[in-house]
């Protein structure tokens, strides 16, 4: 869509990257994933008795539906076997803005007491056991979201009564808030998702996996009040005019009034995340909108928005100069004359008579 | 942002080109500095694909890893690298002045004063962008624990000689990197954004291409134009015109370019291996060699772009005159260089793996005394930057319209005269607040008694900060701006009477700031990190274990 509106995306794999990562994800989960749950084991639950051979389900299935009820079964049966099992690739689906989505976490890991770990597979090495803090924030921010995915899987094994598999919880919602906390009265406690996801990296220059928990619960709640808060996509369709539609195949025209139909707020950060961020920069600064500079700016400049507006008012051509914002605004415009200008040197270095 | 900075940035937009920042230049550039332009392999851990390194803008050295893959290419990549940056390092080792230090005397436990050497200048590394320093820290932690053939004939895969002394210098320079103000090794677009503000976010001046796009503009064309294109037009083949300055290549080139040739280079490896015989060996190593001529064109071209874009930053740069601390900063780089080519000579072993807790104290404390010490002098060098520090209510300037000789109480009275200041800036005084002025480069203190017409005792005014909670004036502001009284208390000699030129006159333009102008940690001494042990040493260093220092682990498919 971004390139067919003119704007391609920057966006891009290095098939270099793309073949160590997957070159490293395979090591780690190799003979049955002997190291990845050696790592489980030995980083979260050491306690536990230590993996031997672990299991590994079959996972495949017929469409992203099938896949997520087969890994809902795998899981259900993990629990209730107490073995350490790994599930590769599981697919979980999570409701976002009303519709689902559907998430791959690169494993899941069910313990012998039946709880679950989310692991996070990254190429980016764990030098001398740290990791880029960026990039971990990144990764922790993105297991959030697995974890908030398995918890409401979590919650609906624990609302079915035994023989139920797949029949969905009533009370899905609220147990999803206290994942940890006992489900209704006449079921099994639902599973517990573990909070500290596993973090797999490559240790320094080598390709050995190295591991290192990562505690999530403030991604965690970050995520779910953002899920929470999120217009429900019926509710923007709703707000467009009758008959809006994106087809990508559509002229650039068409599709650009289509896009534009939708309210956008575009900030600095979209560039790092948003595919369409290079189309929604070229309309932010076509606008003149100040936080196309960055989003600090609004707060900056009270309820000045456009570039415009800001330096007539900095100018004294407009605006009102009893506004704080305004008055401020006018004496940044004024010092910084004065000392582009050279004018009256009014540093310390150059203090001497006035003339 | 201060509010200075966010409407230079609006009036970028506005004008099609880059604003002024800093009226002088707050970093020390060296008259000959060493650019290094580093390319890596995607898959993160930043294995080397090339360089061009060199203090030379019409001759760099183009060094190319054509399989990145190969641990022997990539120790031969660093051979090299160290060829270049070590002579080039050891060229400031021994010109040296003698300084004196304070220490403390192993026997006595007294402070003395000793001889010591001061390297008379230093080395200075530029890179591209911030990634290019991380990459410097990354090269440095990579290479500085590898064991020559020399030091363990046992090791597995020995690097070559002068190595692990590069990763040492490598390490130094990244650490010394993360200390405000200092330029022994500088990131271009950082000192680029530093003196100008362009009409795009902080995050996309990141971008060496765009920045100096919006700096200097080709003649027909806007900064804003012309920063686009150098951000996203792409030729014939789909390769960005203005490649990224690096580390990271753009995966388009990685894609369409790189990985077809480095095919290439690995077929014709293979095929030269399985050689029969001599002529079909020399045939195939003819294949090889032009396998890797085009690795090299490639990298090259993807290089010499920055390369000039480094050298053309450098031209702005120049252009502004140096502030007068800048300077003064760069003497402590050059403590910092002498400290470690100390270090090196004397034998200790590499940068630990991680800081004990009390090296990571001091480099702590250290990082926020000069990041204090940075914004002082800033100030004090540049009335643009002051200017950002009276908007906020730091700082104040006026005009002196009276002087009231008075005196201290006491047997021996001392001047404390009474300065009078008409300011339209709203500076932050609270009750007997101190503040400063620069006289003869020395700060000179003084004491806030109160407004004029007010009183005469202290009150608590607003700046224009960024809340601007403070606009709403005190009784003694008009239009005619705030009348500030103030004793001076200091550098007026030691007689009855002031020295004279040490008290404003009326009629004085004067700045005084709230702030202190030099930060307590000795001037010019080197920071303690930087003490050789030789010299009393950074405590707790001489504990860490041997473990610390022992090589990595090593496998095939290492990166680095
Ligand atoms: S505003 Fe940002 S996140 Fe939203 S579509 Fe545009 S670029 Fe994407």
């Amino acid at each position: 869509m971004a390139s067919a509106l003119g704007s391609p995306s920057a966006f891009g794999q290095s098939q270099f990257a793309f073949m160590r990562g997957n070159a490293f994800e395979a090591r780690v989960k190799a003979d049955g994933g002997a190291e990845l749950l050696r790592l489980v084991h030995e980083k979260l639950d050491a306690r536990a008795e230590p993996p031997t051979s672990g299991v590994v389900p079959d996972l495949s299935a017929v469409g992203p539906e099938g896949r997520t009820a087969r890994t809902a079964l795998a899981l259900r049966e993990a629990t209730a076997a107490g073995v350490w099992t790994l599930l590769d690739h599981p697919l979980l689906a999570l409701e976002v803005a009303g519709s689902p989505a559907f998430l791959e976490p690169d494993a899941v890991v069910v313990h012998p007491d039946g709880s679950w770990t989310v692991v996070e597979i990254k190429s980016f090495p764990m030098l001398d056991g740290s990791a880029d803090a960026a990039k971990v924030g990144a990764a922790a921010r993105q297991s959030a979201v697995y974890v908030l995915a398995l918890e409401r899987v979590a919650a609906r094994l624990g609302a079915e009564p035994e023989g139920r598999a797949g029949a969905e919880g009533r009370s899905a919602k609220e147990d999803s808030a206290e994942p940890e906390g006992r489900h209704a009265q006449d079921s099994a406690p639902a599973p517990k998702v573990r909070h500290t996801v596993l973090l797999v990296c490559p240790k320094d220059f080598s390709n050995l996996p190295t591991a290192s928990a990562v505690d999530i619960r403030k991604q965690r709640s970050v995520t779910r009040r953002q899920l929470d808060r999120l217009t429900r996509i019926e509710d923007i369709a709703d707000a467009l005019p009758e008959g809006t539609c994106f087809s990508p195949d559509l002229p650039t025209p068409d599709l650009t009034v289509a896009v534009e139909s939708v309210p956008a707020t575009y900030a600095p950060e979209c560039l790092s995340a948003c595919e369409l961020a290079f189309h929604c920069r070229d309309r932010s600064r076509a606008e003149g909108a100040v936080t196309s500079l960055g989003r600090s700016l609004r707060a900056e400049l009270g309820g000045l928005t456009t570039v415009a507006d800001v330096l007539s008012a900095s100018r004294g051509e407009s605006g009102d100069p009893t506004d704080p914002a305004v008055a401020a605004l006018r004496r940044a415009a004024e010092l910084r004359a004065e000392a582009l200008s050279g004018g009256p040197a009014l540093h310390p270095e150059a203090s001497g008579h006035a003339t | 942002m201060s509010l200075i900075t966010t409407l230079a940035r609006l009036e970028a937009v506005d004008t099609g080109r880059a604003q002024p920042l800093a009226t002088v230049r707050h970093r020390h550039l060296s008259d000959r500095p060493l650019v290094f332009v580093p390319l890596t392999t995607a898959g993160e851990a930043g294995a080397p694909l090339g360089a061009l390194v060199g203090t030379d803008r019409d001759a760099p050295r183009l060094l190319v890893v054509p399989q990145p893959r190969d641990r022997d290419l990539r120790f031969a990549f660093l051979a090299e690298l160290a060829d270049v940056v070590l002579p080039y390092i050891d060229s400031y080792a021994e010109d040296v002045e003698a300084a004196e230090r304070n220490e403390t005397d192993p026997e006595t436990g007294k402070r003395v004063k000793v001889e010591v050497e001061l390297c008379a200048d230093a080395p200075q590394l530029i890179v591209p962008s911030r990634a290019g320093i991380d990459f410097v820290r990354l090269l440095g932690r990579s290479m500085r624990f590898r064991r020559t053939a020399e030091q363990d004939p046992e090791t597995p895969h020995p690097a070559p000689p002068r190595v692990p002394l590069l990763g040492r210098w490598l390490t130094h320079y990244g650490e010394r990197a993360r200390v405000p103000g200092s330029s022994l090794l500088l990131a271009l677009t950082d000192v680029l954004s530093r003196h100008w503000a362009t009409g795009q976010s902080s995050l996309e001046d990141q971008h060496l291409g765009a920045l100096l796009a919006w700096i200097d503009p080709p003649d027909d064309e806007s900064g804003a134009e012309a920063a686009l294109r150098a951000e996203l037009q792409r030729d014939a083949k789909g390769q960005l015109v203005c490649p990224p300055a690096g580390p990271a290549t753009d995966p388009a080139f990685d894609n369409k370019l790189l990985a077809p040739a480095i095919e290439r280079y690995d077929r014709a490896r293979t095929a030269l291996a399985a050689a029969e015989d001599g002529i079909e060996a020399d045939d195939r190593l003819g294949e090889l060699t032009a396998a890797e001529r085009q690795i090299r064109d490639l990298v090259a071209s993807r290089t010499r772009p920055t390369w000039d874009a480094v050298w053309r930053g450098l031209d702005l740069l120049r252009a502004l005159p140096e502030g007068a601390h800048a300077t003064d900063r760069w003497t402590r780089d050059r403590w910092s260089f002498t400290g470690h080519r100390d270090r090196v000579l004397a034998g200790e072993p590499p940068q630990p793996r991680r800081d004990d807790a009390v090296t990571a104290a001091n480099k702590l404390a250290t990082r926020e005394r000069e990041q204090a010490r940075l914004e002082a002098q800033e100030a004090l060098d540049d009335p643009l930057v002051m200017a950002g520090r009276r908007l906020a209510g730091e700082a104040f300037a006026g005009e002196v319209t009276d002087v009231v000789m008075a005196y201290s109480e006491g047997k021996r009275p001392s001047p404390r005269p009474l300065v009078t200041v008409r300011t339209d800036d709203r500076p932050h005084l609270g009750e007997r607040a101190k503040v400063y002025r620069s006289l003869g480069g020395k700060p000179q203190a003084a004491e806030f008694v109160g407004y004029e017409g007010n009183g005469g005792n202290g009150e608590e005014q607003g700046g224009y900060g960024e809340e601007h909670g403070g606009y709403q004036s005190g009784g003694a502001l008009d239009d005619n701006g705030a009348l500030v009284v103030l004793r001076v208390v200091d550098k007026m000699g030691r007689g009855k009477e002031p020295e004279t030129g040490s008290v404003p006159e009326k009629g004085d333009l004067v700045c005084f700031t709230l702030f202190e102008h030099e930060q307590r940690g000795g001037a010019k001494l080197p920071d303690p990190e930087e003490t050789p042990w030789t010299h009393g040493g950074p405590p707790g260093e001489t504990e860490a274990t041997p473990q610390l220092h022992a090589p990595d682990a090593v496998t095939e498919e290492d990166v680095l």
